[in-house]
């Protein structure tokens, strides 16, 4: 089905609630291999509710239709010289579908971040407010449209990273900001993981701004491991804080600089996890603490063949198992050992997405208040059932 | 607010007892007389003793204290530093004050993952201190922030002069720790980012101590920017203000702070302080811009060209650290400054569209001669928060409710352009029965049924944000129609 407007969705999501009708719920279906396979009898596409509601470049504020292509959003905002601060990733190239395709609503659902999340926030940090129809089939609106407000519970952010499995989102307010006037890239060549993380963190931790930092190693995109930290900002400032970083990491040898036309493309590389696109491995997404990046590596090398990558200063690792199997244990447990964190299954097959965990378990008591809310917003369960855990 | 439980008043004696039990000695408060410290918070009109206070120094104690009040009906109010200025942490006569206060440490500072863990006691000031030594510090800055707790923080969802560029604290709390009224311990996040599942974190920050109590917070550190300069300008007219803080962001500038005050704000912040600011203004904007030295000088002269361009009158450009602080000091004192004119004053909190200040400002003007009360305005400009502090006698009979009324009236006002009833205070008890001007009836279900998943007897802190409270029994009814496929006209595939 393929709702025009709020009114349809409302129509559709009550019938399904009364007949007990599972939905599963798409913009452009580029993520429907994210997550756990859903079993529902209809398809909610959301690809019609498209268009602009209001856009005020100088109120930093935009709100659009759940169904708008991620794209014309970004070159919307992009016309008007600002951008989205969250850098959405895409996850085309990954999973191998077309790469640039998925919706705004499909974004929020998903909460995808990219590099700059570790500056700027996460797409959930950037919604303000939203128009969405609970799984009881009823038109709520919760949030605002502009950039201060804690009137009522933060739904619009609540609902971020979802999955589409509490609510079913029509309108989204985001805030948007001025895109920087440049950008550069300080590269440093031929770190091990332990010296990279460790000078990403000395710059993370420095005045220097930066808003992105990865250590590829060698072999993952190119033959040398490459450190990397994006400056972004007024030319003048960028420049000036490539002396900072300069000086600050002088010990770990000397750095060359991509300027705005490459730096581009390398930290879409690093955002849509090109190293690993074509592939067919099994690829998890970690998220750590920084420091505790190469340890975990560490630990799992020793115990089978694998390739990684760090973004977000080490906390974030991109892990393609090359032996082709899960090693979902090994990886859980070697998350516990390091202090905390979890583990998402990205690129897998549907039967191996069924039979473990794709997103990590939680302990009983937070399961269950999970579930609760679950039942508060979807009583029927109707919505994506089983796309997050299992039988939820 | 809910008629007190008469059979739980009956049942003090007991539960004073039970609480004795849990938390020994001076834990627990049930002397009237020493109750009296936590009858109101900032929000001081409103004045309650409550049943008990019980003041826990463990995570077990808290979890004993909920689980035992849960299974015995008994309501409870969390309250941290008592800084609120929406009622947030008012007493109820029949509920226990839970006071967290005890939680006063700082268990971790983590500079390589820029992270603290502290204790939810600790004060908002209290972090960047234990970090301002390495050169960092926590970038939420709430006016009261030498006193309030981040705990509180979480509950209101703090914002202060430094959020347009670093957010509020929902965007600078990685993780924490809470019990559930139920005595379940719970934790979300950590020093890794986005944890999945559903985002309770975001839940939690903005709830106003009605979904769980916090009993331990993470939140990111910063490194404190290199400098900060400030500019203070003066403007014939609030349009004109406007304007300049509108093309400051559509040259692509977000400041550190960007703050206005109307005239009478800057004359009784200047009778008090004597910050040097310019008196035959109709608007005063301080822009500070905080960042790299070069970055900064050179943002400070494209601003002045902003400024300059429109219509400014008065332009001072901070030269040294002091000149700086000067600036700030009549805004940082613009509250007490507003209490030398007054007797007392309600300070309003709502959000607006920036592009409709001049409107409301005037509409403010006609209210004020309406309700024959005076008032002035500060605001953080850069994202439409407005301050307005209505100025009455307590002492003259019908001025509190005139007062109330005209707040009233400008929230209501900030919600018909389009803004919100607040931007950083909360709604506690304050703007508690406005919510129906901003949320519908299923707006407001919808929003109480996030409580049903936290607390399904509503024992955390009832009678705060929400106008009317609805068993969740009944929040859960479905109203189902069966039938066909009741749509023909929808396309299908």
């Amino acid at each position: 089905m393929k709702p025009r407007n709020t009114g349809d969705v409302e129509k559709v999501v009550a019938w399904a609630a009364a007949e007990d009708q599972p939905l599963e719920i798409i913009g452009q279906g580029s993520k429907r291999t994210l997550g756990r396979p859903v079993q529902a009898a209809h398809v909610l596409d959301l690809s019609g509710l498209t268009g602009v509601e209001s856009y005020e470049p100088a109120e930093l504020v935009l709100t659009v239709k759940a169904g708008t292509p991620i794209a014309e959003v970004e070159k919307l905002v992009d016309d008007n010289g600002q951008e989205l601060s969250f850098e959405p990733m895409d996850f085309g190239p990954l999973l191998g579908v077309t790469p640039a395709q998925g919706t705004i609503g499909g974004v929020l659902a998903a909460n995808l971040s990219g590099p700059r999340r570790i500056k700027a926030g996460a797409a959930r940090d950037h919604v303000l407010g939203m128009e969405a129809v609970s799984g009881r089939g009823e038109i709520f609106n919760s949030g605002g449209k502009v950039v201060k407000n804690v009137t009522g519970y933060d739904l619009p952010r609540a609902l971020c990273g979802a999955y589409g499995t509490l609510a079913v989102a029509t309108t989204v307010t985001l805030k948007v900001n001025p895109k920087p006037e440049t950008s550069a890239t300080f590269v440093l060549s031929g770190l091990d993981d332990d010296d990279g993380i460790k000078a990403l963190c000395k710059a993370m931790g420095s005045s220097a701004e930066v808003s992105g930092a990865a250590h590829l190693p060698a072999g993952v995109n190119g033959g040398s491991s490459s450190t990397v930290l994006r400056l972004e900002g007024f030319s003048t400032s960028v420049d000036y804080r490539f002396k900072t970083l300069q000086a600050l990491l002088g010990t770990y040898g000397t750095p060359s600089r991509l300027e705005a036309s490459e730096t581009g493309a390398l930290w879409q590389t690093i955002r849509d996890v090109k190293p690993y696109a074509g592939g067919e491995t099994p690829v998890w997404r970690l998220s750590v603490a920084p420091t505790a990046g190469p340890q975990l590596v560490a630990n799992l090398g020793e115990a089978f063949e694998l390739q990684a990558y760090y973004d977000w200063s080490g906390g974030l690792v991109w892990l393609s198992c090359l032996d082709g199997s899960l090693h979902e244990a090994e990886i859980r447990a070697a998350i516990d050992a390091v202090g905390g964190g979890h583990a998402t299954l990205v690129r897998a097959d549907a039967s191996q997405r069924s039979n473990v965990p794709v997103f990590h378990p939680q302990p009983a008591p937070l399961a269950a208040l999970s579930r609760r809310l679950k039942e508060q917003f979807d009583p029927k369960g109707i919505l994506n059932p089983g796309k997050m855990v299992s039988g939820v | 607010m809910p008629a007190p439980d008469q059979a739980v008043l009956a049942r003090r004696q007991e539960i004073l007892s039970a609480l004795q039990a849990i938390v020994p000695g001076e834990g627990v408060i049930h002397d009237e007389r020493e109750m009296r410290a936590y009858e109101t918070d900032a929000l001081t009109a409103y004045r309650q003793l409550p049943l008990i206070v019980v003041l826990p120094e463990t995570v077990e104690q808290v979890s004993k204290v909920l689980k035992y009040c849960h299974d015995n009906d008994v309501k409870v109010v969390p309250r941290g530093a008592g800084t609120s200025l929406s009622g947030g942490a008012l007493p109820l006569e029949d509920g226990v004050l839970l006071s967290m206060m005890k939680f006063n440490r700082v268990l971790d500072i983590d500079y390589d993952n820029r992270a603290v863990v502290v204790q939810p006691g600790v004060t908002n000031l209290g972090i960047t201190r234990a970090v301002e030594h390495e050169g960092f510090y926590y970038a939420p800055d709430p006016s009261s922030q030498i006193a309030c707790s981040i705990g509180g923080n979480i509950a209101e969802n703090s914002g202060g002069v430094h959020c347009l560029k670093y957010g509020l604290t929902t965007n600078n709390v990685l993780g924490l720790e809470m019990v559930l009224v139920t005595g379940e311990v719970i934790r979300l996040g950590g020093k890794h980012l986005d944890s999945e599942g559903y985002d309770l974190l975001a839940l939690m920050t903005g709830s106003e101590g009605l979904l769980g109590v916090v009993t331990e917070v993470t939140v990111r550190i910063l490194q404190k920017p290199e400098t900060a300069r400030a500019l203070l300008i003066g403007f014939p007219t609030s349009e004109d203000g406007g304007r300049c803080v509108a093309d400051i962001i559509a040259a692509g500038i977000i400041p550190g702070g960007m703050e206005m005050m109307d005239k009478p704000a800057i004359h009784a912040a200047e009778d008090f302080v004597n910050a040097g600011y310019p008196r035959d203004v109709e608007a005063l904007l301080i822009v500070e811009l905080d960042g790299p030295e070069r970055e900064v000088d050179y943002l400070i002269g494209r601003v002045e060209e902003i400024a300059r361009a429109n219509q400014a009158s008065h332009v001072r450009i901070s030269e040294s650290e002091e000149e700086r602080m000067t600036f700030w000091a009549g805004r940082k004192a613009a509250f007490p400054a507003v209490g030398r004119i007054s007797p007392d004053y309600l300070c309003m909190d709502g959000t607006i569209p920036r592009r409709e200040l001049p409107k409301v400002l005037a509409r403010m003007r006609e209210l004020a001669e309406k309700h024959g009360l005076g008032v002035a305005n500060v605001f953080h400009a850069g994202d439409g928060n407005l301050h307005p502090l209505i100025l009455y006698d307590a002492n003259k009979p019908g001025e509190l409710d005139a007062a109330e009324a005209f707040g009233a009236d400008i929230l209501r006002l900030c919600v018909e352009v389009g803004g919100v009833l607040t931007g950083e205070h909360g709604v506690g008890i304050e703007k508690r029965d406005l919510m129906t001007d901003m949320f519908s009836e299923a707006d407001l279900k919808q929003q109480q049924r996030v409580k049903c998943a936290f607390d399904q007897k509503h024992l955390l802190n009832p009678g705060k944000v929400f106008p009317v409270l609805h068993r969740c029994a009944e929040l859960g009814k479905m109203h189902v129609h069966k039938g066909q496929l009741p749509f023909p006209d929808i396309p299908r595939f």
